[in-house]
């Protein structure tokens, strides 16, 4: 009788021993994946950034056509300046700050494609080297955009399985990993600036 | 056990977004090569000479220059077609991502023929966006490709692009791979260790009889330690081999990264 009153014990202690450790490693690849996402987040600023830096060269390359269209080179100033203030801490993405960032980025990328239009009246700016340089880099740097957006979604999207799954969420919860937000589709991206040749 | 299932449980989740993203995109080829030409543009000897001088190229410097030739883009965007096709084969070594892609859709009749040029992450100082419209795209690729040659396209383009890269990678992906997984076991022996002290406790503390019950508490230790330290570890690190493989064949596709670099054109 003794002997089975050891082994219950035995495996209660097991348990609670494998339960335990099974918490800590689920606990401490949650924050694998939380670094993840906050990486990817980060890739995802730089083309952002990188888009950003761009501009001052845009415009003062097409400023130099005197009859340039000034309302649309503001607007581009503008927006991002606009884009430039909002900056997302990669620990709360939330919703809304992500559709803050999103519209603020979605602002400038409309306004460049106007600026891209437009440039098509000018042939003398579509002849100009430096112009045809940074519009290589601008088309460029939209489809890492793409590419970095979608990669963030996929890492995200693989963080908030794991944390919404049973038996993770118990873990999640008690560790306070939440869900992140997602890039969603934005109205009228088909319009995002495609740079024709 | 538990555990294990749990893990396959989320390793299915994990990986089927993804295969249902690519599935429109050609599968690598078996055996993998580095020309792939699906719409019959090339000569059997036009794509043999191309080969033979990528693969010499990958084994010199371990970069990858894919050329991939299809009948459609499937409704996709070429830049976005390339980057994922790229992405889905890996092209390029992993952790130096030196992979480029020259994805030709030919002009069929009145349909336009589109080429993107996919640069990887590695790559993109060596061959910036610019560089990649004017001196690939633009002077090498759309002029022999509007006279129909798309052999001399090809073949000067990736001229270009090996002078480009030549200085930026050497083959020594192997070395690394090998590290890479030495690095991956200490875990585990660390793991081992632990379990064995465990273990030497165990019997010191209880050394009355039930020898059952220990072996039942060692086993499902050792399950358990041996599923945890599984589930850090990825399998894509075993995929490709690298280009490594002596010889006059292509080793394989090495799991290269891309970012959106490079640049497209259409005639």
């Amino acid at each position: 009788m003794k002997r089975t009153g050891l082994i219950v014990l035995i495996t209660i202690v097991v348990l609670i021993v494998w339960g335990f450790s099974w918490g800590i490693s689920t606990g401490n690849k949650m924050v694998t994946m939380d670094e993840g996402v906050s990486a990817s987040w980060s890739q995802v600023e730089n083309v952002y950034q990188r888009r950003s830096d761009l501009i001052p060269n845009l415009v003062n390359t097409v400023k130099g056509y005197a009859d340039f269209e000034k309302s649309t080179l503001t607007a581009v100033i503008e927006a991002r300046a606009k884009a430039t203030q909002i900056t997302v801490d990669p620990t709360k993405l939330t919703p809304a700050s992500m559709q803050q960032f999103q519209q603020a980025q979605g602002g400038l990328s409309s306004a460049l494609g106007r600026l891209m239009v437009v440039a098509e009246k000018y042939p003398d700016l579509k002849a100009n080297e430096g112009f045809l340089n940074l519009q290589a880099q601008l088309e460029g740097t939209e489809n890492r955009i793409t590419v970095e957006r979608q990669k963030f979604n996929e890492t995200a999207r693989t963080y908030n399985t794991y944390i919404r799954q049973f038996p993770q969420m118990f873990i999640a919860s008690m560790r306070n990993f939440e869900k992140k937000a997602y890039f969603e589709a934005e109205k009228g991206a088909d319009k995002a600036p495609k740079v024709q040749f | 056990m538990l555990r294990a299932v749990l893990f396959l449980a989320a390793l299915v989740l994990f990986l089927s977004p993804l295969a249902k993203a690519q599935g429109e995109f050609p599968n690598r080829p078996e055996p993998q090569r580095l020309v792939n030409d699906f719409a019959g543009v090339l000569s059997g000897e036009q794509q043999a000479v191309l080969e033979n001088k990528l693969v010499g190229f990958n084994q010199k410097t371990s970069t990858q220059i894919a050329i991939v030739i299809v009948k459609s883009l499937s409704g996709y965007d070429k830049a976005d077609f390339a980057i994922k096709l790229s992405e889905k084969w890996g092209i390029g070594q992993k952790g130096k991502n030196n992979g480029i892609l020259i994805l030709v859709k030919p002009k069929f009749g009145q349909e336009r023929g589109e080429v993107f040029v996919a640069v990887g992450y590695g790559l993109e100082a060596v061959v910036p966006d610019a560089v990649a419209r004017q001196s690939i795209v633009g002077a090498e690729l759309l002029p022999a490709f509007k006279q129909n040659d798309y052999y001399t396209g090809l073949d000067r383009s990736t001229d270009v692009l090996m002078s480009l890269t030549a200085g930026e990678y050497t083959a020594d992906q192997y070395v690394n791979a090998v590290h890479k997984r030495k690095s991956k076991s200490s875990g585990f022996v660390i793991m081992l260790i632990v379990l064995a002290v465990i273990f030497l406790a165990q019997r010191r503390s209880s050394a009355h009889g039930i020898g059952s019950g220990q072996g039942f508490l060692g086993t499902l230790l050792l399950m358990d330690l041996l599923g945890g330290n599984r589930g850090g570890g990825s399998w894509n690190d075993f995929s490709g081999g690298g280009g490594s493989s002596g010889g006059d064949s292509f080793g394989g596709f090495g799991g290269g990264s891309f970012g959106g670099g490079g640049a497209g054109g259409s005639w």
